[in-house]
């Protein structure tokens, strides 16, 4: 217990069904390569993992500090770009991901410290509209700077040998440890680790006073607190974890460009997935994501399944067809914003 | 640096928009005393703190604290120099336990035990609540924990808000008996007040306020003598003012 205290920070999930709910996910994720062997269900897991870590470090800006920022994605596509393309120009190895993640990281941090201190001074409104500037301008570069990132069209790179399918670590029987195992298991630990630590990051007094932002700023600035200092901190640090989802991005998909990593949609999910989960807490974010990504690839499934055993009863089989599987997502979030307010989090610590 | 005022305003003037508030504020907060600041509503008593605070900066005139202009100070370094503010709405951060609000203003990261001893002497609902978000406490527990806020660490200069604003009578003695405790530790006490007995059972000297100006500025003895003056001053007479 007291071991399970350090690691989770004190934080401990405030109602039994979350603590649940969030152990059922851990051992999913953490079995998943023998839970669910296939493609598409290690293929979502891993989604699942990197997307933890994108919309815990987005919920630090938005639940923690209350700070609005539309260039999340942008973050997380330097990091996706940064590992993608140093292993494409300088070859499969891991002295290429650490160069590329280096350079995504300090290209991150020193984006995100100059739009913080362009804007985060002036209202609230005003640096959304800078981040949305900035990250449709980057995106733009991105798809323009084709010599360089491949354009529309992205760069399809190769990992390290260790991470490439082919690569077979053990194999006994139907048992087999092959690279994408590997690779899966190098990207769980990876979000494990960048969760914890940003946990951490929340329940240190260094979180306590960006609460104290997030509630009352001028009550934080009369205490002594210099607010733009933290909030700059905190900006830089919410862009390289987002930068470093996108490095187990590219690892994973061995593939980076604008659709996957850049793209405005991506934006509108991690903040679905954060509001759904519950903002101002971490756990709400790692809720959030495993209900977005599950329904986002298996609704369609689940409606076709639907719409087939409705077959002959009126209305009911046009209705579940699996064509209209994104109108169901959105009646989905519609209801579970009006149901859950504070996000599904907010509602389970609130019952207890 | 001896000077007897810990705090003194020198012909201060505050705009907020086009309003001009203050208009020429002179005010001397001697070492070590309770200070009342007293006036009509809008006489530009909150605007005063918050000018003081940095909250609002003075367009003219000088804040002089601790043998240092801080006129132009940003708040956070305001408050670095030792000055807490407790204002009129109490400001808690009401997601955070009682706990958090008060390791919050202990700037160094920990709580003095036996300062911690002390506050929960003089609030003992913070103990009680220790746990609870702030949001939950009643007004005058809010209230409380906003002043316990303020001197969990010793400052120099406390300038407190309406502190018994739409409290009930037995908490408002409660609070007095708080800072009487408060004036022990020889802490100087800036504290705005419209209930005037309140006033009149703390305060060692008094400034009252007029649009916008100090027009009377003296010992609090004096004034709860002088019942004439008090009603040319406050539109009051303490027969019908509790």
């Amino acid at each position: 217990m007291t071991m399970l205290r350090v690691v989770l920070s004190g934080d401990f999930p405030q109602s039994r069904i979350l603590s649940a709910a969030l152990l059922v996910i851990f051992i999913a994720l953490a079995a998943a390569p023998f839970l669910f062997p296939g493609t598409q269900s290690l293929n979502v897991a891993a989604k699942i993992c990197y997307f933890v870590v994108l919309a815990a470090s987005y919920d630090l800006l938005l639940g923690y500090t209350g700070i609005v920022s539309f260039a999340h994605t942008m973050f997380f596509g330097i990091g996706g770009y940064g590992a993608g393309l140093a292993l494409y120009t300088w070859g499969p190895t891991w002295t290429s991901v650490l160069i590329g993640t280096l350079l995504g990281l300090g290209l991150a941090i020193v984006l995100a410290l100059i739009i913080g201190l362009f804007s985060l001074r002036v209202r609230a409104i005003f640096f959304a509209m800078i981040t949305l500037a900035v990250a449709s301008a980057f995106a733009i570069l991105a798809s323009q700077l084709s010599w360089l990132t491949g354009g529309e069209d992205g760069r399809t790179f190769r990992v390290p040998e260790v991470l490439r399918p082919g690569y077979s670590l053990l194999e006994a029987g139907a048992f087999s440890i092959n690279g994408r195992i590997i690779t899966y298991y190098l990207i769980f630990l990876a979000a494990l680790v960048l969760f914890l630590g940003m946990l951490r990051v929340v329940n240190s007094p260094f979180g306590r006073v960006l609460q104290g932002i997030r509630e009352n700023e001028f009550r934080a600035e009369a205490l002594g607190y210099r607010t733009i200092v933290y909030r700059s901190i905190v900006n830089c640090l919410s862009a390289a974890m987002a930068t470093l989802a996108g490095v187990l991005a590219a690892l994973w998909l061995r593939y980076t460009g604008p659709a996957v990593t850049l793209s405005f949609d991506i934006m509108l999910d991690i903040l679905l997935m954060v509001v759904i989960g519950g903002m101002g807490t971490l756990y709400g974010a790692v809720i959030g994501a495993t209900i977005f990504i599950l329904a986002e690839n298996y609704l369609q499934a689940l409606m076709g399944a639907l719409s087939k055993s409705a077959a002959g009863l009126p209305v009911l089989p046009q209705l579940f067809d699996p064509d209209r599987w994104l109108l169901w997502l959105g009646v989905l979030f519609v209801l579970s914003v009006y149901f859950f307010p504070a996000g599904i989090v907010g509602k389970l610590a609130a019952r207890k | 640096m001896s000077e007897a005022a810990l705090l003194r305003l020198d012909g201060v003037n505050t705009h907020i928009g086009p309003y001009h508030i203050l208009q020429g504020v002179e005010l001397a907060v001697p070492r070590g005393g309770l200070t009342m600041l007293l006036g009509r509503n809008g006489a530009g008593k909150t605007t005063t703190l918050r000018t003081i605070m940095g909250l609002w900066h003075a367009s003219a005139g000088r804040v002089r604290f601790d043998g240092a202009e801080i006129t132009d100070w940003a708040t956070p370094d305001i408050a670095r120099a030792g000055i807490a503010y407790v204002p009129e709405n109490m400001g808690i951060f009401a997601d955070l336990t009682v706990r958090e609000n008060l390791l919050l203003a202990a700037r160094a990261g920990d709580i003095d035990d036996a300062r911690l001893r002390w506050v929960f002497g003089l609030f003992p609902a913070l103990k009680k609540f220790w746990s609870l978000p702030a949001g939950f406490l009643s007004g005058g527990q809010k209230q409380m924990l906003s002043i316990a806020r303020a001197v969990i660490e010793p400052r120099k200069l406390f300038l407190i808000d309406e502190p018994t604003k739409g409290l009930a009578p037995a908490i408002i003695g409660n609070m007095i008996a708080a800072f009487r405790e408060l004036k022990q530790t020889a802490a100087t006490i800036l504290l705005v007040e419209q209930n005037f007995m309140f006033a009149k059972s703390l305060g060692d000297t008094v400034a009252v306020m007029d649009n916008g100006r100090v027009v009377h500025a003296g010992s609090m003895a004096e004034l709860a003598e002088d019942r004439e003056l008090q009603h040319r001053l406050l539109g009051l007479s303490l027969d019908s003012h509790q």
